[in-house]
């Protein structure tokens, strides 16, 4: 290690190029363990909606399809500017980012906030899983099913979505507070990263829960 | 070969046992991959005596056909805890995140892994899924398996919940060490590593990590469908809301088939070292060797079928799973037929650790080929769920990978402390080990065959011949285990100096001082050779087979 | 040669021909097997014995292999894999296509227990009846838990799921009397889950399940009063479960062992149970009738009287086969002893 070596390089690491190519690798294939995460949950909707095809189809079109999509496109626009944020980053322009993070951390709050009428929703009328639905309008076996399927899947997003909060605050702040620069942004990247991640998986989820 | 007669002054002043501090807290908030092993290696041992007081308990109640020292509830709870404590506190971890920890970095010349603070949260996350399930456990424990089949794991009375939130945990930590493991090896080769002439063991472990970070997650979501249904009857599994258990079956093996390769690739990693080590000899397939863990590792994704053929399987899904449980064969075959050409023209001393890889080789190729006979289908429909299946898992399992441990840390006992274990002593508990897990087990896969299912209670009178002679051979094995733990624990203080290398191995572990200093090497190494050359030419520069070193 | 290996090998006898063509498979595979081990181990051992290491000086030749040994490596274990493979597939497949005409047989497992229906009647406990030299198939189920119906002499084993039917099926050529087991893990029971396989020549079975129908045939013809609703041929026990199910008893109390808002059945029978009066009163028939008609009369420790009188609801035969049930539950099903072989309930009752 030079004496000059930058204040972010650690010990075990000859170069902050190395460094980083180590975080986003790290990166990439923690994401990858999250989509097996959900590759579980989507499988066993490919096999229950295999099974109860009918009422599965059913049951979706009892839920609010246009809570749906706007919180599709809630998501999608957080995305748009994570990215401009993680660009500003890469100009060293630490409360351009801040401010970026924080817009996408409203847009959350926004998605969040639909997904709580729609849940209310979804409690006033009885659609939950297992031995607590009593939801009139779809019957027979496969319809607490999809709505065990609906909680899990979208609960687990929505934990996915609180975490991706957090993060992009820390980050933003330390933006802010000027931790990082041109060079050194890698944290910046990752969480970014992170957020792609979480809308991607929104991706499947609304045509998989609402459209089909 | 014995241990070369070195005094105390070759101890090397400053290693990473003493540096940068001795205290507690500098060992529990060190971020020094040598001291994680340890840790882990202190701790998974703990577990394997623990997993192994459950065997014996077992072992003890079979003796007799009818209740002999507990009731089935406790029986039922003490197989579960067995299985738990076995598999997810001593095999999965025990190799990869103890001696993969302590040796990975340093086979590539690197300071550290990637992730320092990363690899401390995956031993603490251990410590915290650990505490959880043994929570569970002290606190009623649960009765299920430790393959919580639903819709019994679901209905059971007992606390599964802590015990499946353990696993959960567990599973982590596990994650965590791979994905790190993955990065180091990318990204921290010293100079002159290419991927070529990575060892053997770094070969294996990757291929370990990359089944940890894919299966893992999979098992984790599978084992919190269990425990939500478990808690507040989603119906995910249950067939009166129109659940199907036989899912929870297929998501459980599409994690734990490969878990197995979790717990057997870092055991095929050691017995690379152990064999060109022991025989002093290149190895004699390196890319054979090296490509057969992916292949492992890959194939391993794609069998968990076989698990579920008396659930009603069609014959199709049952062929294809089948002979694609053949492959894994394969490869191991390709494995050992390598590992004993290495020995040919050797120049081979009979230590400890190459009495283990004899046993080894015995007991993984007539538990692998059981394996493969398991894989013909019609014998499984006989066989599943009996006794043989018990025997064949615990050919690999404790045959394979517990052999594979104990040579490893017979072989690397010198690295990690600097000191030398009794050679004679090692070898009195190997045959004792060796011996004992025969009489253990030979007459288990008897018992398969005449019909017993495993997971009994009580039991017909014919099987009561075969039950005694297993519960003398877990004896044996139990007085085995008992006199190594002995004898390491004395030679942790009281055993002779080992010297840098003890072995004359031309491993690149052993280019380190022995114990290796902090930063494991004084500068960064440049290497010039494979890492299980020991003829001459082994010296001369790199050669042109070697691929530039490259990150890809 | 045959009859060496089974025994050398501890297998059970061979009740079909089927059992006796997987045998041949098992046998060549174990050897296999046994001679690649001795093998490995054996050539090890020389490999030691020649190539001892004499000096710390010793200098070992470069040695890698050239293509041809990888390929030996991987074709001679191939070839061994998938000629087992070739003559074990097709035997599976063998057993999971029941052949036209087959005797069906319907398997319903149960915690602990197996019931057993032929269509037409009549169903029993624990024991199945079967001619020998005829194909069976099996219609298996599950009430509760996943179990595995398994009879070690045929070679045959099938999960029983709830919620679903598997098959399987055999044609037992040798009369006897076999062991039944379950092979899944179940619960405190798994072990003492046995039945019993009663393979009988094929006259003899026709014989019997005629027999079987005609007093079938008979007590419909006696056109029993309306609530006397036992169905002669079928055992008291079998009768008595489906009452309790019918009458709603299993709502309160158990049969796996768990405490309810009644006591549960399990082990009841028999047992000394201490009342509110603090009166310890042995739970015998005479008991078990008089709770199923006065249930406030002695009411255990511990629980609410809240059970209505069954007086008038149930005749006096379906008590019994109710408290006939009870008995079971305490009798053969759940043993704590060692098992002494298959457990049943003779059939039927008369």
């Amino acid at each position: 290690m030079s004496p000059d070596a930058h204040p972010a390089l650690a010990h075990h690491f000859e170069s902050l190029e190395k460094q980083a190519h180590a975080a986003r690798l790290g990166m990439w294939l923690f994401l990858a363990t999250e989509v097996l995460l959900f590759t579980a949950l989507f499988a066993a909707y490919a096999v229950y909606r295999y099974l109860f095809h009918q009422t599965f189809a059913d049951a979706s079109r009892h839920i609010e399809t246009w809570i749906g999509l706007v919180n599709t496109i809630v998501l999608v626009t957080s995305s748009f500017t994570v990215a401009l944020g993680v660009h500003r980053a890469t100009r060293g322009d630490g409360k351009g980012t801040a401010l970026f993070f924080g817009l996408t951390v409203l847009l959350a709050l926004v998605f969040l906030g639909f997904k709580a009428v729609e849940y209310s929703h979804h409690f006033q009328e009885g659609q939950l899983p297992g031995r607590y639905y009593t939801y009139g309008e779809v019957t027979g076996p496969g319809a607490s099913l999809f709505f065990a399927l609906y909680f899990l899947i979208t609960g687990l997003h929505g934990i996915h979505v609180v975490i991706g909060m957090t993060v992009l605050t820390v980050i933003g702040i330390r933006s802010a507070l000027g931790a990082f620069s041109a060079e050194y942004n890698v944290p910046v990247e990752l969480a970014g990263l992170y957020w792609h991640l979480v809308d991607l998986i929104w991706i499947f989820v609304f045509p998989l829960i609402y459209l089909i | 070969m014995s241990p070369s007669p070195a005094s105390e002054a070759l101890v090397p002043q400053r290693t990473y046992l003493n540096a940068p501090a001795t205290g507690l807290r500098s060992w529990l908030l060190t971020k020094d991959h040598k001291r994680i092993g340890v840790m882990f290696l202190v701790a998974t041992t703990v577990a394997l005596f623990l997993g192994g007081l459950f065997a014996l308990l077992i072992r003890i109640e079979l003796l007799t056909p009818g209740p002999t020292i507990m009731d089935a509830m406790t029986y039922n709870r003490m197989f579960t805890l067995h299985g738990v404590v076995m598999i997810f506190l001593f095999m999965i971890p025990a190799i990869p995140s103890g001696f993969g920890n302590f040796l990975l970095p340093i086979m590539l010349g690197a300071k550290d892994v990637a992730f320092p603070r990363l690899n401390l949260l995956s031993f603490y996350l251990y410590l915290i899924g650990a505490a959880i399930a043994l929570y569970g456990m002290v606190h009623g424990g649960a009765d299920t398996g430790w393959t919580f089949y639903t819709p019994y794991s679901t209905t059971t009375v007992t606390k599964v919940t802590p015990i499946l939130l353990g696993a959960f945990v567990l599973g982590f930590s596990s994650i965590l060490t791979g994905l790190n493991f993955i990065v180091t090896t990318h990204t921290m080769r010293a100079p002159g590593i290419t991927w070529t002439r990575l060892p053997l063991f770094v070969w294996s472990i990757y291929a370990t990590s990359v089944i940890q970070i894919l299966a893992t997650p999979v098992l984790g979501m599978t084992l919190m469908l269990v425990a939500i249904e478990h808690a507040f009857g989603w119906g995910i599994f249950d067939p009166a809301r129109g659940g199907d258990p036989v899912l929870f079956q297929h998501f459980f093996w599409f994690y734990s088939h490969p878990a197995v390769y979790i717990m057997v690739l870092p055991a095929m990693a050691v017995i690379s070292e152990v064999v060109c080590a022991s025989s002093h000899k290149n190895i004699f397939g390196y890319k054979a060797v090296a490509y057969s863990s992916l292949g492992i590792a890959f194939v391993g994704f794609f069998t968990w079928g076989h698990h579920l053929f008396t659930s009603g399987q069609s014959p199709w899904d049952a062929g294809i799973f089948g002979v694609l449980s053949m492959f894994v064969g394969i490869f191991t075959a390709v494995k050992v037929f390598n590992w004993v050409a290495t020995m040919y023209k050797g120049s081979i001393s009979f230590t400890t650790p190459f009495a283990y890889f004899v046993g080894f080789l015995f007991f993984l190729v007539f538990g692998g080929m059981t394996g493969v006979a398991l894989a013909t289908v019609s014998l499984d429909i006989h066989w599943q769920d009996t006794y043989f299946v018990v025997a064949h898992f615990h050919f690999i399992m404790v045959g394979g990978v517990m052999m594979a441990f104990l040579a490893a840390l017979h072989y690397w006992f010198p690295k990690i402390t600097g000191r030398m274990y009794p050679e004679g002593w090692g070898l009195v508990g190997a045959v004792l080990v060796v011996l004992g897990f025969n009489f253990t087990f030979i007459p288990q896969f008897l018992l398969g065959n005449e019909g017993m299912p495993r997971r009994y209670y009580s039991y017909p009178e014919r099987f009561w011949p075969l039950n005694v002679a297993s519960t003398a051979g877990a004896s044996v094995l139990a007085a085995g285990l008992v006199l190594i733990l002995v004898y390491i624990l004395i030679s942790l203080r009281w055993g002779p100096v080992a010297g840098q290398n003890p072995w004359r191995s031309r491993g690149y572990e052993w280019m380190s001082a022995t114990p290796p200093p902090p930063e494991n090497f004084e500068e960064t190494p440049v290497f010039t050779r494979g890492p299980h050359e020991y003829d001459d030419s082994a010296e001369a520069p790199p050669t042109p087979t070697g691929e530039p070193s490259h990150v890809p | 040669m045959n009859e060496l290996f089974r025994r050398l090998l501890f297998l059970p006898e061979q009740a079909s021909d089927y059992a006796r063509r997987v045998d041949h498979l098992h046998y060549f595979v174990i050897t296999t097997t046994m001679i690649a081990a001795a093998g490995v181990f054996l050539t090890s051992l020389v490999f030691y014995v020649k190539f001892k290491r004499r000096s710390d000086d010793d200098r070992t030749p470069h040695i890698t292999p050239r293509t041809i040994h990888e390929v030996i490596f991987v074709s001679v274990p191939l070839a061994f894999f998938l000629l087992w493979f070739a003559i074990g597939f097709p035997q599976f497949v063998e057993l999971s296509r029941p052949p036209q005409g087959a005797m069906d047989v319907y398997v319903q497992g149960k915690k602990w227990m197996w019931k057993f229906a032929y269509p037409g009647g009549p169903s029993s406990l624990d024991a199945l009846r079967v001619p020998a030299g005829r194909p069976v198939r099996l219609l298996i189920t599950s009430r509760d838990v996943i179990h595995s119906f398994f009879v070690p002499q045929l070679r045959v084993k099938q999960d029983a799921l709830p919620g679903r039917y598997t098959q399987t099926w055999f044609n037992a050529t040798k009369p006897g009397r076999y062991e039944i087991f379950c092979a899944e893990y179940c619960g405190m029971g798994h072990s003492s889950m046995l039945g019993e396989l009663v393979v009988m020549p094929a006259a003899e079975f026709d014989d019997w399940i005629a027999n079987q129908r005609r007093g079938l045939a008979q007590a419909a013809d006696a056109a029993p009063t309306p609530g006397e609703g036992l169905r002669p041929g079928s055992s008291l026990v079998a009768e008595g479960r489906r009452l309790a199910g019918e009458q709603g008893c299993m709502k309160c109390h158990s049969v796996d062992g768990t405490r309810h808002i009644g006591p549960t059945w399990t082990l009841l029978y028999g047992r000394s149970e201490k009342l509110v009066t603090g009166k310890t009163i042995v739970a015998d028939e005479g008991y078990l009738t008089k709770s199923i008609m006065d249930p406030g009369a002695d009411v255990v420790a511990g629980y609410q009287n809240v059970m209505p009188t069954y007086q008038g609801r149930l005749s006096p035969p379906e008590i019994a086969a109710i408290v006939e049930y009870i008995k079971s539950l305490s009798t053969q099903a759940i043993r704590s002893g060692p098992s002494e072989g298959p457990a049943y309930e003779s059939i039927p009752r008369k």
